[in-house]
């Protein structure tokens, strides 16, 4: 199956008032997927989002042609490493987007921005780069640990005096379970750190058994989720609530797990029932062509071209002048399918969250249900350690 | 910390064991009769679990599912076995070694091509959903129960073709000297295959079984892979016996370590080391019990080969 | 264990006849040398500057890969978990950084010497044991290295360490274009011509002669266990080396480096490279890597067609690449 790919480079004669860009050359835009790898379910979703956008858009950004060069890293931070200096240094690319996880956006962080090309984060929102690494030319759709926050207030709100924590032992899981921690007002009564890839969580779920809290707030990304949630349901434990951040339960893990995941309560920038034309707009057309609801992902991933699209309209074609790129990357002056927002003083968004909680909808079709805000224009915890 | 508590984990120790035992018998006999490395058997694991969860699925009957999938498994790996596995019995391990790298390699981008890259639904089956209440006071996954009885059914069953039948003579024979056996009328071969398919049909009821708690997806294989070779490194190689004992003793271990170091860790040191400390010394547990039982006994527990 | 008539005999795949000194064999190093050593200048007229830290890349890969290949060639110790020192390397590396100090050569040193102190530790243990049991083993030592690397906080732990500022090779050499190229190929240059070079000496024909039947070396009088603790502590080191090259190539460090897949990597790119074997090492390296980076651009399904050039490469090509069709005798 060829997946690659490139849409064909024309030659424009610019006519005085019609003149998008001087350069004949096409805009490129370096996509490092996670086609195989632990994250290549979500990897799936980033591109189905960006494929969707880049029809939507004729392939054009701003008017101007462009390439999207998508290729595998496997979810490998080495290989996206590699992978960034190939589109760096030989295809000499304009724009990069496309890891899902951290680690990777990390590992490429660096060479980029020394480069400067604008990274456009689909999806990862690390700390460091919302505080002391942070740097102009990152772009991120929201910061790792808002989504716990927000799950904090949410489990505030709903009354639950007492919770046990649980993710796997490593920086993401510190970082995520301290980001709940932080708004988080009961008691944790305890705070369980899994193994990275653990796949039997019987041992850990007779611990909650024992301890009887009010609420389990887990950070389980991808496989160790689904399991996790499966096991947890079949042990009987469906009266304890379980509160996640929106990762671990979109779309995709509904899939994989079914019924188990009915009535989980879960905290995200954004939900398919957006009410915004935008959003209307974007996940009608998902749905026209693949048939199924989007998910975060691929709300992010259509967001990024939209975004970039928006900047070179906003620079004239003109993507080599680096600053003002950047600028107009800054300026977000495109129709976001979360709707309204801006940007904080270290490039990461200063949005809304809402709870979404899984049941079934008017079709019968289990999926997230928007419920409430539950943190209007919430800023991230990180941006005053960035010197920008 | 109570004794129902201590219970529970120890059931949950049993269970886990007992999968890895599905996974490991086959491995050994593997390795101990055809004194072949076969590191694609997490690859049939997988293939167990897709097809039974697509046949579950579709079907809605658990049982017919898990015939589909160990059946149509087993005719997979002989398919493999006469193509592949066949050439590789007389190679060394490292060409063995190579050489099942690529199937996984190649199981891996066939299952992706048939069933996409994304997690599937292995549906729980209705009557085993729920708890049941074990003595009146723990309640417990009645499908884990479930795996534990077939668990111990599959011991069963393996040591009594094993040690009591006649082919189960055949195949011993076979592994302690060939040349005897052949001279002697054994069409050592047929039992090299048997003995393939045999163990690809254990870890294919192994995924068939796992589906529903865990997550069916390519790499499922490889994850498991692991904790089965340790298994029957401590076992010792060839040995089934060896493989039950260490798969009992590495699955509670490891349920173990997860369920009371941390909190012992937790009342002894600061929250935060504890955390690091816990959950990193309880993923190196399994391998602890390896080294150390290697420094103790080089051959593992119970070597059956000299 | 079954019997192989063939593993009695001397069949040492390196001749040490005079035969190899002269001719073809010769030529063949040195000017493969002299086509890397220019390439940085040639490439700009091609088109390829990319492909400079391409083959920077695959010249670190093949010193890694070195070091297996006389783990499991020469000494015919199947090491299944020897990426856990190239993470040992590579994160020295880091503490070095991250105490202050950015000198490449420095941190290079110190990389060997902490992996070869490693490699002491971990091979003082798993040198007992052999055959399946050594290989898991290694790989036990190297999964406690990289669950150690994933939850230590400090260096990034999962997330990995990125290196933001490049290390530095020296005030004139920094200024250079090129130069870590050539200080890359250098090294690589130098690791061949001793691998070359150790298969004949006395050390690497004990350790072969080990290999092939230890019971008679023992017999013999030769300490078995500290050659071959010698072997692996020198295979640790240079691993270790070229773990802290990978990281100065990509500034970037994460526990990834020495997961299983990536000692499965290695292990695959010495056997298909042909093991024992002065060439293997980097055959196997280009070939394999360059495969993977070109299949990638046409096709998701990428990992089928590796798979099949390996079992192509097992029953067509069983010595490896470099040693065309005679039969592997090291079991």
């Amino acid at each position: 199956m060829f997946q690659l790919k490139k849409t064909t480079l024309c030659l424009a004669l610019s006519f005085g008032a019609l003149s998008q860009s001087q350069a004949a050359e096409p805009i490129k835009v370096g996509v490092a997927l996670d086609i195989s790898g632990p994250f290549a379910a979500i990897g799936v979703e980033t591109r189905d989002g960006l494929e969707l956008a880049i029809e939507k858009l004729g392939g054009k950004l701003g008017g101007v042609d462009a390439e999207f060069l998508q290729t595998d890293f496997a979810g490998n931070p080495q290989q996206a490493n590699q992978l960034a200096n190939r589109f760096i240094q030989k295809d000499k690319i304009d724009f990069f987007t496309g890891p899902v996880a951290s680690n990777a956006a990390l590992a490429v962080g660096p060479a980029l921005f020394a480069a400067k090309v604008p990274f456009l984060s689909s999806n990862p929102g690390p700390s460091q780069f919302a505080g002391k690494q942070c740097s102009p030319y990152f772009f991120g759709v929201y910061q790792n640990d808002t989504y716990d926050e927000a799950a904090g207030v949410l489990a505030n709100e709903a009354g639950y005096k007492n919770a046990v924590i649980i993710a796997p032992n490593y920086p993401a899981g510190k970082d995520h379970l301290g980001g709940f921690k932080r708004t988080y007002k009961g008691d944790i009564k305890e705070e369980i750190y899994t193994k990275v890839g653990q796949i039997d969580y019987a041992a850990e779920i007779a611990r909650i058994r024992s301890e009887k809290p009010d609420a389990v707030y887990l950070f389980l990304p991808g496989a160790m989720g689904i399991n996790f949630v499966k096991q947890f349901v079949g042990a009987g434990l469906k009266d304890i609530p379980l509160v996640a951040p929106g990762f671990s339960a979109d779309q995709d893990v509904i899939a994989a797990v079914g019924d188990a995941v009915e009535n989980m309560q879960n905290t995200a920038h954004w939900a398919h029932d957006l009410d915004n034309p935008a959003n209307k707009a974007f996940v009608q057309a998902f749905r026209d062509k693949y048939k199924r609801y989007p998910t975060v992902y691929a709300a992010q991933s259509y967001d990024v071209v939209m975004a970039m699209d928006a900047a070179v309209r906003d620079v004239n074609g003109n993507v080599q002048d680096r600053d003002a790129l950047v600028a107009a990357l800054k300026n977000a002056n495109f129709n976001s399918v979360r709707g309204d927002f801006k940007y904080g003083a270290n490039n990461y968004p200063i949005q809304n969250y809402y709870v979404r909680k899984i049941g079934k909808n008017a079709n019968g079709e289990l999926t997230n249900i928007l419920v409430k805000t539950i943190l209007p224009n919430h800023q991230d915890a990180y941006v005053a350690e960035c010197k920008m | 910390m109570d004794v129902i508590f201590v219970f529970e984990q120890l059931l949950n120790g049993v269970g886990y064991g007992l999968m890895l035992f599905l996974l490991a018998a086959g491995l050994t006999l593997v390795f101990g009769i055809m004194d072949t490395l076969n590191l694609a058997h997490g690859s049939l694991y997988m293939v167990g679990a897709y097809l039974a969860a697509r046949v579950h699925e579709a079907s809605d009957s658990f049982m017919l599912a898990i015939v589909v999938a160990v059946a149509g498994t087993k005719i997979l790996a002989l398919l493999v076995e006469v193509l592949v596995m066949r050439r590789l019995y007389r190679r060394d391990h490292l060409s063995q070694v190579l050489a099942t790298i690529g199937l996984i390699m190649i199981a891996d981008d066939a299952v992706r091509a048939i069933w996409g890259p994304s997690p599937i639904m292995a549906p729980t089956p209705a009557w085993l959903s729920g708890p049941v209440t074990l003595f009146g006071v723990l309640p417990y996954p009645s499908y884990r129960l479930m795996l534990i009885a077939a668990g111990l059914l599959v011991v069963l069953g393996l040591y009594l073709l094993v040690n009591h039948t006649r082919l189960g003579m055949i195949v011993r024979a076979g592994a302690s000297n060939r040349r005897m056996a052949e001279l002697m009328g054994v069409r050592v071969s047929r039992v090299f295959s048997f003995v393939f398919i045999l163990g690809a049909g254990l870890a294919a009821l192994a995924g068939a079984l796992m589906g529903p708690i865990t997550s069916v997806q390519i790499g499922m294989g490889d994850a498991i892979l692991i904790p089965a070779l340790v298994v029957i490194v401590i076992g010792g190689i060839g040995s089934v016996r060896g493989a039950f004992v260490a798969a009992l003793l590495v699955g509670l271990i490891d349920t173990a370590g997860r369920a009371f170091l941390p909190p012992l860790l937790h009342a002894l040191l600061s929250p935060d080391l504890a955390a690091d400390l816990g959950s990193g010394l309880a993923s190196i547990a399994m391998y602890i019990l390896m080294a150390t039982v290697l420094a103790l006994k080089p051959s593992g527990l119970f070597p059956a080969r000299g | 264990m079954h019997n192989n008539p063939q593993a009695t005999a001397p069949v040492v795949p390196v001749q040490f006849k005079s035969r190899q000194e002269s001719g073809l064999s010769l030529f063949i190093p040195w000017l493969v040398l002299c086509l890397l050593a220019v390439f940085p200048l040639l490439a700009p007229l091609l088109g390829l500057e990319y492909y400079v830290g391409f083959v920077q890349r695959l010249l670190i890969y093949s010193i890694a890969a070195s070091s297996l290949n006389f783990l499991i060639g020469y000494g015919g110790m199947v090491a299944l978990g020897h990426a856990g020192f190239l993470g040992i390397g590579a994160y020295t590396l880091v503490a070095l950084l991250d105490s202050g100090n950015d000198s490449v050569w420095l941190a290079w040193a110190l990389a060997m010497g902490v992996s070869a102190l490693f490699a002491l530790l971990i091979g003082s243990i798993s040198i007992r044991t052999r055959g399946m049991y050594f290989i898991m083993i290694t790989l036990a030592f190297a999964q406690m290295l990289y669950y150690l690397a994933v939850s230590f906080n400090r260096y990034g732990g999962e997330d990995g360490y990125g290196i933001y500022t490049p290390l530095s090779l020296g005030s004139w050499l920094n200024d250079i274009p090129h130069a870590l190229y050539w200080v890359v190929l250098l090294i690589a240059a130098l690791v061949f011509a001793m691998g070359s070079r150790v298969a004949r000496s006395r050390f690497g024909l004990a350790l072969q002669g080990i290999r092939d039947n230890e019971v008679r070396m023992g017999a013999m009088g030769f300490p078995v266990y500290a050659i071959r603790l010698l072997a692996f502590v020198v295979a640790g080191a240079f691993a270790g080396l070229a773990g802290a090259m990978l990281a100065v190539n990509n500034n970037f460090v994460s526990p990834s480096m020495m997961s299983f897949g990536e000692s499965a990597g290695l292990l695959v790119m010495v056997i298909l490279g042909g093991m024992g074997h002065r060439w293997g090492p980097a055959l196997g390296v280009a070939v394999w890597l360059t495969l993977a980076e070109v299949l990638k651009l046409y096709t998701d399904y990428w990992h089928g067609p590796m798979g099949l050039i390996l079992l192509l490469s097992v029953f067509l090509l069983p010595a490896g690449l470099a040693g065309g069709s005679r039969q592997r005798v090291i079991k």
